[in-house]
């Protein structure tokens, strides 16, 4: 059994992983809680965040950190315009059908990624990598807490975003009853895109703040992809408070099975929470019960 | 008269659909003397392919249950043969036995799971996948399975023919996965036109519709999991003893998942040449490319699967219901809807 101590650190640094897990899965609740997509490419977007941001700093030196604004931006965009042009003519589709589609997507994207990097680890190395924050008996990694605090603001502007604003309001009504908001005349494809392009860029915003926390292969995206799933599943499909909820407690959990039994059991407790879930309390901890 | 009427004119497509199979046959059954060693081991992977897609089908494609969870199958059944005759110099032929019913097993049981607790649609295909994760895991860590280092066979002499031991040429795997393509085509087409058939299409297309004419849903999607699953177990065997190696990452892995899903839904879902077809589409496109790539110099591991993805991207887009539909009546097999 590790000292206590060992143990509140490794939870705490889960804590903060896990905030970073959250908006990534806040980005895959967005989109499936409005446009009903089931975003099967959502692990290799982040896949594809990552490696702007080491290509970002390999080429002009420019801190994943700083990155994270013009990635955020540039995926908005591009997602943006990836369901306005393209996906926005198959929602309509049975379920399965979409799933391919973003399969396919994935597995183009993902491969695309080891045609163009080759399949060795690339990583950023930051001045401030190994330094620590002291907490009381506790270290905290600088890069985990930056990391955290740049998915925390995230967070707080996307919510604000969707309370505050009237396009936001327009994207929660559609999430609503679509129907209902294509009869009061809200430009349901445009909002849709807005949706992708914002869950693209929490994406975005969640790929660089882990670059600097690990090693960046093309085969990081199914795992992510799973990952994000797993949390959002977890905190319930379409609630943003319990995307982030889910992200702290698979953070959490996976810190504390990776010091408790094994690193590689980490994983085990997100998929074994995700089977308990799923068969117990399909809604997920934070989901209305709908139906 | 119209039933006459059909009976006229579908007599011409009748010869021209067995004269199809017969040369269909024919080329099968020698390929081994006609074709490179390159092309047969191409041919076999096709196969094989064909053969976990046509078990996969049988959940989804007829009962409408979606799995991306079935190389969990695939792995038990490779692991429960590969470790029989690993460790105790079991054959393949007691060996299968033992994955049949472990897979049978492991479909009940995640069945039972899901179907008791109403899980369907997306949270039906996680679940199938958390399972083949957990399992992917879980075999990391079985040391007497080998672990993550791999669990090798050792290579079968490859010019004698032990039947027994199933070790021999790639010949011998190649009318072996060849016989189990054959032997589940005749078992889909036979299920189909029975009761189970009708049963598991009235599922697939409104479960409450179904369930309110009497038949009973939940014993239904049990038995094509179940069937699914123990029918992809002897895929597990072959894969076993075909590659002689196994490895927890790849066996049980999501990317396998959706390679036996790519066969049938480019193929075509539900229908029972279309697995046939879309394997056959999939390694003739994807290996060929890497084949091409690497006769100009190009090593580019990846091009193979950007291929497949290219490929079931314009397949759900262009042809939703897959390239067989089109293409049997473009060979005159007849709009019949199977």
């Amino acid at each position: 059994m590790p000292a206590l101590s060992h143990l509140a650190n490794a939870a705490l640094s889960g804590v903060l992983t896990g905030t970073v897990y959250g908006l990534m899965a806040l980005g895959l609740s967005a989109i499936f809680g409005v446009i009903r997509l089931v975003n099967f490419a959502h692990g290799e977007l982040m896949t594809l965040a990552m490696y702007v941001a080491v290509v970002v700093f390999q080429g002009l030196a420019l801190d994943p950190f700083l990155t994270m604004i013009g990635a955020a931006a540039a995926f908005g965009a591009l997602g943006y315009v990836l369901q306005r042009g393209f996906i926005n003519r198959y929602v309509g589709r049975p379920e399965h059908s979409q799933m391919l589609l973003m399969i396919a997507l994935a597995m183009i994207i993902g491969n695309a990624l080891l045609l163009g990097f080759g399949p060795d680890a690339r990583n950023v190395q930051t001045s401030y990598q190994l330094d620590s924050f002291e907490l009381g008996p506790m270290l905290l990694d600088k890069v985990r807490v930056y990391a955290a605090g740049a998915a925390v603001v995230a967070t707080a502007l996307l919510a604000a975003f969707f309370r505050l604003t009237l396009t936001g309001k327009a994207i929660r009504a559609c999430a609503d009853n679509p129907l209902g908001a294509r009869v009061a005349g809200l430009p349901v494809a445009h909002l849709y895109a807005v949706t992708f392009g914002l869950g693209a860029a929490s994406v975005a915003v969640a790929g660089c703040a882990m670059v600097p926390l690990i090693d960046v292969t093309p085969g990081l995206g199914p795992g992510y992809t799973l990952l994000a799933f797993v949390i959002v599943i977890l905190g319930g499909l379409g609630s943003m408070v319990g995307a982030l909820l889910g992200g702290v407690v698979i953070g959490v959990s996976e810190a504390l099975a990776g010091v408790l039994i094994a690193p590689s059991a980490k994983s085990m407790v997100s998929f074994g929470l995700l089977v308990l879930i799923l068969l117990a309390r399909p809604q997920g901890l934070m989901g209305a019960t709908r139906r | 008269m119209t039933l006459m009427a059909g009976k006229l004119i579908g007599a011409p497509g009748q010869r021209r659909r067995r004269a199809l199979i017969g040369g269909v046959a024919v080329i099968a059954l020698t390929l081994p003397f006609i074709a490179s060693s390159y092309v047969l081991s191409v041919v076999t992977l096709a196969l094989y392919l064909a053969y976990v897609g046509q078990a996969w089908n049988v959940m989804m494609g007829f009962a409408g249950q979606l799995s991306l969870g079935h190389s969990l199958y695939v792995g038990l059944g490779a692991y429960a043969s590969a470790g029989l005759f690993f460790h105790y110099g079991i054959g393949p032929w007691a060996g299968v036995w033992l994955a049949v019913v472990l897979c049978a097993g492991a479909g009940a049981f995640i069945g039972f799971l899901a179907f008791r607790m109403r899980v369907s649609g997306v949270q039906l295909s996680l679940l199938t996948v958390a399972f083949a994760e957990l399992a992917r895991i879980g075999f990391d860590h079985i040391e007497r399975l080998g672990g993550p280092g791999g669990l090798f066979l050792r290579v079968a002499d490859r010019s004698r023919i032990d039947l027994l031991g199933f070790r021999g040429p790639p010949a011998m795997y190649y009318y072996a996965i060849l016989a189990l393509v054959a032997g589940a085509l005749g078992l889909c087409s036979f299920l189909l036109h029975r009761r189970a058939g009708y049963y598991w299409r009235a599922i697939r297309e409104d479960e409450v519709a179904a369930a309110s004419l009497g038949i009973d849903v939940f014993r239904w999607k049990m038995r094509a999991v179940v069937l699914s699953s123990a029918m992809t177990a002897v895929a597990g065997v072959f894969f076993a003893f075909y590659y002689n190696s196994l490895f927890p990452e790849q066996i049980f892995s999501f990317g396998r998942s959706i390679e036996i899903v790519l066969g049938p839904v480019i193929g075509g879902v539900g229908t029972l040449v279309g697995p046939i077809v879309g394997a056959g589409a999939v390694v003739l496109l994807g290996d060929g490319t890497t084949e091409i790539l690497n006769r100009l110099g190009f090593d580019v591991p990846g091009a193979k699967q950007v291929v497949h993805g290219l490929l079931l991207l314009l397949v759900t887009i262009y042809m939703p219901n897959g390239l067989w539909p089109p293409l049997a009546r473009a060979l005159g097999f007849g709009p019949r809807k199977v």
